[in-house]
């Protein structure tokens, strides 16, 4: 199958080797451990792998069985054939981190162009290889924050409307650090867009202001009147960006961000039940040496070729250790080529249109909805991308229950999160909705209320 | 390799020279040599921070490496050597000139008793 | 010949992928918000496609030929992985569907919990971690957050053997640990001495890579974890080297008391030019509470008529969340395929043939190159590139000179405890031939280095580029190709 030795290969190589069997390679293993039982089932045959792995994928029922809502972090997207069927070339995923530049230009050439692209849709100098995932790319960037200051700024103010779940991962990533302090998205300091009570917060010890844009809720919010309290107070800002909005939206670099990161996985990356995604990281000139991970750079070879190779690696954990100020040694090849190809295939035209499609059914389904009796947009007078608040009169479970009995899946259960947000759902509107989708929906939620 | 007579080292390569109660620091010719191309200094410290010993000065990088250079004395930082934060390459030319790191109030002078003369120093070298 | 990059390759006009025009009533778009200017690229179809054939056609990969690099464990990633984790059923599943939608999703990751922690001797796994550098920090914050839930607040010293990968004191100083460095005796194992002496009450832990990086069996393993465990500490094992191992022996239970694999490198999910890795982390029983949020677990057991259900749970005492989501799922789906088409005998033989051929290399390379550590060897092995008599040839020339022969050079200059170092993993997916012809490719470069040493220091000489200008790329610090944008204009 998948070891090629014959019986002669076996014995001719023990022989080069010097000794009998293949178990001798093993003495120094303790005795009493050597060669364990492993409780696994019996193995199977390519056939039969195929056959059971089939069977278990169908045990579930997909984004393409129901009508998706769900948005709240990972969206679905066409993804053009073009982009897998590349993806798929052994040249590019069978090979290792590009170390060696000169049989690596392929990977090296690609991720330059993906941090090119990044740079320019966020309106950022630089962009790194990438980060595991949005939310990993944001605590990376209060790492960045904090030890810019070298900790003499203790302080990193986070919006309440940002996720959940990357406010928790950065507190995650945070844990061990008793001197930092994390706060701002409380109930007190609240959601309210004009964000009056987060700047009010900003100080001579804050390293940090993080907002996403859009934000969680899907809402536009102009963040120049904080990023300007911001740096008058010399704190940096990082903004969580939605990588399909900004092929619309004035980039954050444009409006003063210091830091950018965000999800890449609409860029042509499967939902695949949360991973593996991409995050993707861009600073300013000033921030250059304090990106972690991986970084490719243009220069030329000996014979006076243009070449690309991975630099400024003395800031990574291989050389630095202990001192590396992350411990992150990948980044998401592969994932990010996925998103270089995406990018270019759609290129200008494309991609705008994706994001017009986006912007376009969004806000006829929450139109629509809104008219529903029972139903109301909680942000109406805030201008929001392909993502909206619905509130209804209900209970949130029962009603999610009630639309997956009608083949919907109809959002993301807010209150889970948000006390302050009873009966509210989030919904996420792409290319991927069509009109009937909507007409249905409103259909079924009209039932709802006659139920 | 240069190892100037009238300077103090210490085992981390870096050196020090104290004049009216004021220390001068750098890293020495062999700390530069090992190094190679420097393509990178990033200070620890600020101007006015109370440092001891042992404390970390500066992290140095090159294409393939990166130096940690740690205070021979404790004291008051006076000044650090901006210029080389963006000509790095002056700590690969001039070690001992204009590549010095920082300027410390010396708080403490017996300290620099602990560090070696230049010939101490250079067995040292001699011997890695 | 250089490819173009996407910018040059642009014409106004142009257009790849479009899409159609929306069929609701349209809305407006807040002019306020909206971007001056998109430059991005417009390049016909086709032209995308021949544009990243042609960059795949600049690398070398695995499916081309032998890729012997140290400590990565570049085997065979098999395409039937490829074709699972691309099933619909499983691709187009949302990570935020209802928990009784994805049953399916939801057994692959408890069975595979459970494999990954049988193989490895251990109570229970995680698979949330992205990358093995993230399941060694997952496994810092469970050795902290265990430390701190006892109350024994000044555990803060973490020993990491000289030999260790560089993510090992990262980790540890991300979590705020002071990480010691543990010296190597002469055989290659932890010294024992150094480590009695390392040992006390502010002891938190180890990290100990078993085998180790020199490739070698810990001699000491059982020794180790005792006195790590008499001084109160635990014992993080990092399980980069699993390969060697597998079927072989269950570090849990030897005393390991948490440990990562990398999905990539023991369970042939695919290295993708750099990632995306599977750090998955076992756990023994007393550290089960710990695992990070999510974990899945068997909801209700079922019966005759009705299948167990499955569902996420806290552990209640978990250090929390460190991603989004689930882990990388896409890459469990791949080692769960691999897993079952192996079984117990499969995976014995995978670790049998991967330290069989890295003996051969070793036996037959260690006349011409010097082996510093000369005993049998794991999975795989160090040299020196380096020989008295020709001083002005590296191992970086070596490596280079191998590209000419069409080989993936091994990791250089890793480990830092050998001089030059060379280190090889053959892997169990190749056979004997590629192994000699390899061979023949050392020897004859140990002869040139002698004959032609000028062939060395001036190689690659076939490759799309030859040696790159580092330190000019660290200067000039060029990270994009994008044209100038409007808005910089002003």
């Amino acid at each position: 199958m998948f070891t090629p030795h014959t019986k002669a290969d076996v014995e001719a190589m023990l022989k080069t080797i010097g000794v009998e069997k293949v178990e001798d390679l093993f003495k120094v293993v303790p005795d009493k451990n050597r060669f364990p039982d492993l409780n696994l089932p019996l193995p199977l045959s390519e056939m039969q792998a195929a056959t059971e792995l089939d069977s278990i994928a169908s045990a579930n029922a997909t984004t393409r069985d129901f009508i998706s809502f769900l948005g709240a972090g990972a969206y679905q997207h066409y993804i053009p054939a073009a982009v897998d069927n590349l993806l798929q070339r052994g040249e590019f995923y069978t090979a290792y981190t590009p170390y060696q530049p000169e049989i690596s230009q392929g990977t090296l050439q690609a991720i330059f162009e993906f941090q090119s692209l990044v740079s320019l849709l966020t309106g950022m100098d630089v962009s790194n290889a990438s980060h595991y995932d949005g939310a990993t790319a944001a605590a990376e960037a209060v790492i960045l924050a904090y030890s810019q200051f070298r900790g003499k700024r203790p302080k990193v103010l986070l919006s309440r409307a940002i996720n959940p779940q990357y406010r928790e991962v950065i507190r995650g990533y945070m844990q061990a650090n008793d001197a930092i302090s994390i706060v701002g998205d409380d109930p007190e300091t609240g959601i309210e867009p004009d964000l009056q009570k987060l700047i009010d917060q900003i100080d001579l010890d804050t390293c940090l202001v993080m907002v996403q844009y859009p934000d969680f809720f899907g809402r536009i919010i102009d963040y120049a009147p904080l990023i300007e309290a911001a740096h008058a107070q010399g704190a940096l800002v990082a903004v969580v960006a939605n990588p399909t909005a900004l092929a619309l939206l004035t980039p954050p670099g444009e409006i003063g961000a210091d830091i950018v990161v965000g999800e890449g996985q609409p860029l042509g990356i499967p939902l695949s039940y949360g991973g593996p995604y991409l995050g993707f990281f861009a600073v300013k000139n000033a921030l250059l040496r304090k990106i972690s991970g991986r970084l490719v750079g243009e220069t030329v070879d000996t014979q006076g070729e243009l070449a690309y190779v991975l630099t400024l690696t003395a800031r990574e954990q291989h050389i630095r250790r202990e001192k590396a100020s992350s411990n992150i040694c990948s980044n998401q090849g592969l994932m990010t080529l996925a998103a270089t190809i995406y990018m270019t295939l759609l290129g200008k035209t494309g991609f705008q249109q994706v994001a017009n499609l986006c912007y376009q059914n969004a806000h006829y389904a929450a139109n629509v909805v809104q008219e529903v009796p029972g139903f109301k947009l909680p942000f109406k007078s805030t201008p929001f991308f392909h993502e909206f608040v619905v509130q209804a009169n209900q209970n949130v479970p029962e009603l999610l229950a009630h639309l997956q009995d009608h083949g919907i899946l109809g959002g993301y259960d807010l209150n889970q999160d948000y006390p302050e947000l009873e009966g509210c759902l989030l919904m996420a509107v792409t290319e991927m909705i069509s009109r009937e989708d909507i007409d249905y929906l409103t259909d079924v939620l009209s039932e709802v209320k006659h139920a | 390799m240069l190892v100037p007579e009238e300077l103090k080292y210490q085992k981390t390569d870096e050196w020090v020279k104290v004049e009216n109660g004021i220390a001068t620091i750098g890293i020495t010719d062999f700390a530069q040599d090992s190094l190679s191309d420097v393509v990178f200094v990033e200070f620890a410290i600020d101007p006015d921070d109370e440092v001891s010993a042992g404390d970390s000065l500066a992290t140095i990088e090159s294409v393939k490496a990166a130096a940690e250079v740690v205070f021979p004395v404790s004291g008051k930082i006076l000044e650090v050597n901006q210029v080389l934060t963006d000509t790095p390459e002056l700590l690969n030319s001039e070690p001992y000139t204009g590549g010095w790191l920082a300027k410390v109030q010396v708080s403490d002078e017996s300290e620099l008793d602990k560090l070696m003369d230049a010939a101490a120093y250079d067995a040292y070298c001699q011997d890695r | 010949m250089r490819e173009p990059t996407i910018f040059e390759l642009s014409s106004t006009g142009r257009t790849g992928v479009t899409f159609q025009e929306p069929d609701v009533p349209l809305s407006d778009f807040p002019q306020e918000f909206a971007r001056a200017d998109f430059p991005f690229p417009e390049i016909a179809e086709l032209g995308v496609v021949r544009h990243f054939t042609k960059l795949s056609q600049k690398n070398y990969a695995i499916d081309l030929g032998f890729y012997p690099l140290g400590s990565c464990t570049m085997k065979y990633n098999p395409k039937i992985n490829e074709a699972t984790a691309r099933y619909p059923g499983f691709a187009a599943t949302h990570p935020l569907q209802p928990e009784d939608t994805v049953q399916g999703n939801l057994y692959l990751m408890y069975t595979l919990q459970n494999w990954l922690a049988e193989i490895g001797g251990f109570a229970d796994a995680t698979l949330a971690p992205a990358a093995g550098a993230q399941g060694e920090l997952v496994g810092t914050m469970i050795i902290a957050k265990y430390h701190k839930d006892h109350g024994d607040l000044k555990r803060t010293r973490i020993l990491i053997p000289d030999s260790a990968h560089g993510t090992n004191p990262a980790s540890s100083a991300m979590l705020g640990f002071d990480p010691v460095q543990l010296p190597s005796d002469e055989r290659g194992n932890v010294d024992l001495n150094a480590l009695a002496e390392l040992c006390d009450d502010t002891l938190a832990g180890i990290m100990f890579t078993n085998p180790n990086t020199l490739g070698l069996f810990d001699e000491n393993t059982a020794e180790v974890i005792r006195i790590v465990h008499e001084a109160g500490g635990l014992v993080y094992g990092d399980g980069a080297n699993m390969n060697a191992l597998l079927g072989v022996f269950k570090p849990g239970e030897c005393g390991i008391d948490v440990m990562h694999y990398n999905l990539h490198k023991t369970f042939s999910t695919p290295h993708g030019g750099g990632g995306p890795g599977s750090g998955p982390v076992m756990v023994c029983q007393k550290l089960v509470d710990y695992l990070p949020d999510p974990h899945v677990i068997m909801t209700d057991p079922g019966d005759e008529e009705n299948p167990p259900t499955y569902g996420f749970a806290r552990p209640e005492k978990s250090i929390g969340r460190i991603k989004t989501f689930h882990g990388h799922f896409g890459m469990l789906v791949r080692a769960y395929t691999y897993i079952a088409m192996l079984g117990q005998e499969g995976l014995r033989d995978i670790a049998e043939k991967a330290v069989l051929n890295a003996n051969y290399l070793q036996a037959k390379l260690k006349g011409t190159y010097t082996l510093p550590y000369d005993r049998s060897c794991m999975h795989e092995f160090v040299l020196e590139g380096y020989w008295k008599d020709v001083p002005d040839i590296h191992a970086l020339d070596i490596a280079k000179r191998l590209m000419d022969y069409n080989f993936h050079p091994p990791t250089n200059y890793f480990p830092l405890i050998v001089h030059e170092a060379l280190m090889i993993e053959p892997t169990e997916t190749e056979n004997v031939e590629t192994l000699d012809r390899f061979v023949d490719a050392m020897l004859k470069i140990a002869e040139e280095a002698r004959t032609q040493p000028e062939l060395l220091k001036s190689a690659p000489h076939n490759t799309p580029v030859k040696r790159a200008d580092e330190l000019k790329a660290a200067k000039d610090l060029i990270f994009c190709c994008y044209p100038v944008r409007e808005w910089e204009k002003s």
